[in-house]
């Protein structure tokens, strides 16, 4: 702890920082109105893909930076899970050193541009900002600066290569290659180690790539921080699910002395309600994989997908958001949101709720469904809907819904989304009888270190969460890696 | 990677392929599966591996032309290679000694079941094998079935070789002369409704390999999931074998017809692109 408090005194007592510091009055800097994201015009985005953010341009990024005080105790770091350095790299983009800026972010962050994107940042950082905390005033823009350092660095074409160590011929295997895998891998690369990265599906990336729809997060942004990897040395078989294609045994007499699980929540959950297997209903990870990882709604793709005219997406977090603006841009006419608590305990973030109440999404808060009905031909035509009252709180700390009794109604539907959760992924736990895991299916790590019962065998992630966010996911591959680093290093 | 190494035509529209993949082949078992896609933009589909050469790094799959992606399969020729293939999925069969085994293929199917038959016979078993199709040019794999069965019933809707008859025939037949321990019908989801409904009739332990719509083949979309014994199940990861006799397939059969038009038209326009 007093290690890292002294290094951040020591870089913020630099010169530079100093004379910044110095520049503006403190009072006129909480002058500065927060500045207001660019967008894409609603009626225009849902005719496309498009990413919805457009960006800060370096004028509003400069002004937003100004706001920062460069506080003497930067409370905005512990609300990072990857403790970026946020105060320098701020401080980098208000002297104008964009390129010092995004070197900031990549000391500790290994998908700088992707965290800008789709990171809750106002449950984080953000929330706490001396802006926030004391002042009461809207935080600085922290998540669209990050953004802002990565995209400048990404468009300059001149992507920095952290430092690596010494090759050290040590062989570890990362399997997995969402934000977990890939921020354990470049953490692990810079240490000097060999790292082969395992992916079951024909691209990498996974939830970035199968998941998250382009208009919050392009492809092109994940990939360029997939070839910065590349840069640094690390190798990606894709298509290939360790304890299946090969077991851990098998790569370990390959040699491979470490392994990295962050295999991810892959299972969609059903809700077991009469009708759920009609024709037409899927689940999220079905819809939006066929759209973002199968391109299924280009012309040339093979891959086929349901459209439909009223889309009826269950379930209130940012995945049941993707998807019901993914069947907006699918051209569906009713675009609806069902919700069984209210707006207030809606789990997405603000921001993709915003987005998709401009988009025209409907949005049916204390209800759920009870029933699907279907044609002659098994496809579903209608759900039966219950109205719901909040009662007493949960263990979630949210008040618990209620079915109203005698409040059902029937809704005409074309295709059913259903977004209410994921399980772990079985796959690697199955082929490993020693490793511990919980009832719940997510493998048992210890909490500071990420190993699990299996000494060489560690794990992040959503396979250990149950189902997080991205940058928690992250925070887990890097502590992993340090902690990894330190076990084969004997000590 | 993935390249052809062998193609046979079985018929107009069923061609075999020896694909290079030695992980696959290493850690392949009877009743596994693999997906397959072909091209950037092909879509990701289920295949049951018809066999596998450990020596040689390669596997065998059987595939019948019925759409764009199994005719664009069956299109590529020895020396180019299949873009994506990831393997093997699913549970293996489970093979043990159990006495006298049933092995019921229908068209297509029969290929997924040689290994299963193999391996049975391998284990111990009496195997008493019957496979079924359309006409003669559509029964595919006879002598390597019959190597591995200790006896063999083939059964033809026309009567062009063979029995004439449905594969049902064929089974009462060998039910009625054999005491039968267990059963394992792959082929056509309705061949094997019909097929499983035989074995109830006379009380046999019957497991069915099915073939769903999947995506990724992981767990992960959820496509194939099927009812057994009025529980959901995915067929990639719970299956794809389950108790014949707890499937729902009446449920199956409306979900594979899930895109049945889209296919259609995809098809027909791939077929028009495609004329020689």
């Amino acid at each position: 702890m007093e290690e890292k408090d002294n290094y951040l005194k020591s870089e913020r007592s630099q010169q530079w920082r100093e004379d910044l510091r110095k520049k503006i009055k403190n009072k006129e800097r909480t002058q500065i109105p927060r500045v207001k994201m660019n967008e894409i015009d609603p009626k225009e985005r849902i005719k496309s893909y498009v990413e919805v953010n457009c960006g800060l341009n370096k004028e509003q990024a400069q002004n937003e930076a100004a706001r920062c005080l460069d506080c003497v105790n930067p409370t905005c770091i512990s609300g990072c899970p990857v403790e970026i350095n946020i105060p320098k790299f701020i401080k980098r983009i208000e002297e104008g050193k964009f390129d010092e800026a995004a070197k900031v972010l990549k000391d500790t962050s290994t998908l700088p541009a992707v965290c800008g994107r789709v990171c809750p940042q106002e449950k984080q950082c953000e929330a706490k900002c001396f802006y926030t905390q004391k002042l009461k005033k809207e935080p600085v823009a922290i998540g669209y600066l990050e953004r802002f350092a990565a995209d400048y660095e990404q468009a300059s074409g001149q992507v920095s290569i952290p430092e690596l160590a010494e090759p050290n011929g040590i062989k570890i295997a990362c399997i997995g290659s969402g934000p977990a895998g890939l921020t354990f891998a470049g953490e692990m690369a810079k240490r000097g180690y060999e790292v082969t990265v395992f992916e079951a599906l024909h691209e990498i990336g996974g939830v970035l790539k199968y998941g998250i729809p382009e208009f919050r997060l392009p492809n092109s942004v994940v990939d360029i921080e997939i070839d910065s990897l590349i840069k640094m040395g690390v190798h990606f078989e894709t298509n290939f699910i360790v304890g299946k294609t090969a077991t851990v045994e098998d790569l370990k007499e390959e040699g491979y002395q470490a392994f990295f699980t962050g295999s991810g929540a892959g299972l969609p959950r059903f809700m077991n309600i009469p009708g759920e297997n009609y024709i037409g209903i899927l689940s999220s990870n079905e819809y939006l994989t066929r759209i973002n990882l199968m391109h299924a709604a280009d012309k040339d793709s093979d891959t086929p997908v349901v459209s439909g005219k009223n889309v009826m997406v269950i379930g209130g977090g940012n995945t049941a958001m993707d998807s019901v603006r993914t069947a907006k841009r699918l051209g569906a006419e009713r675009a609806m949101i069902v919700y069984r608590r209210s707006m207030a305990e809606m789990p997405a973030r603000i921001e993709e709720i915003e987005h998709a109440k401009e988009e025209g999404i409907e949005f049916m808060t204390l209800s759920n469904p009870v029933e699907y009905l279907a044609d002659d031909k098994g496809r579903v035509n209608q759900v039966r809907i219950q109205k719901m009252e909040l009662g007493e709180p949960d263990a979630s700390g949210r008040r618990r819904p209620i079915p109203i009794e005698g409040s059902e109604e029937l809704i005409e539907v074309n295709t059913v989304v259903v977004s209410v959760g994921v399980s772990p992924n079985p796959i690697v736990p199955d082929s490993l009888p020693d490793l511990k895991t919980s009832s719940w299916g997510t493998i048992e790590v210890d909490a500071d270190t990420f190993q699990s019962s299996m000494p060489e065998m560690f794990a992040g992630g959503d396979i250990v969460r149950g189902g997080a966010t991205v940058i928690l996911a992250m925070g887990d591959g890097r502590k992993a890696a340090q902690s990894m680093d330190a076990y084969l290093k004997g000590n | 990677m993935y390249k052809i190494v062998g193609k046979t035509f079985f018929s107009e529209n069923v061609v075999k392929l020896d694909i290079e993949a030695p992980r696959i082949a290493k850690a392949r078992r009877a009743g596994h599966f693999v997906i397959v896609k072909i091209g950037e933009k092909g879509e990701r589909f289920p295949l049951t591996i018809a066999g596998a050469d450990r020596e040689k790094g390669t596997i065998t799959l059987v595939v019948q032309k019925v759409g764009v992606s199994s005719r664009k399969l069956a299109a590529l020729e020895v020396g180019e290679s299949i873009t994506d293939l990831v393997g093997p999925l699913g549970k293996a069969t489970h093979i043990e000694n159990k006495g006298t085994i049933l092995a019921c293929g229908g068209g297509v199917g029969v290929a997924p079941l040689l290994p299963i038959v193999e391996a049975y016979k391998n284990a111990g078993n009496r195997v008493i094998t019957v496979i079924a199709a359309r006409s003669k040019d559509l029964i595919i794999l006879e002598d390597q079935i019959r190597a591995f069965s200790d006896e063999l019933i083939i059964m033809t809707d026309d009567g062009s070789y063979g029995k004439k008859g449905l594969i049902t025939e064929g089974m009462e037949e060998a039910i009625a002369k054999e005491n039968i321990s267990e059963a394992m019908v792959i082929g056509p989801a309705v061949m094997m409704k019909f097929a499983s409904m035989v074995t109830k009739k006379h009380n046999i332990p019957t497991l069915a390999s099915l073939n769903t719509i999947m995506v990724d083949g992981t767990g992960m979309c959820g496509a194939c999931r099927i009812t057994v014994a009025g529980k959901t199940k995915f067929v990639c990861v719970d299956g794809p074998e389950f108790d014949a006799h707890q499937v729902d397939f009446d449920e199956m059969l409306l979900r594979l017809s899930g895109f049945k038009e889209i296919e259609k038209e995809a098809d027909e326009s791939y077929l028009k692109d495609h004329e020689c």
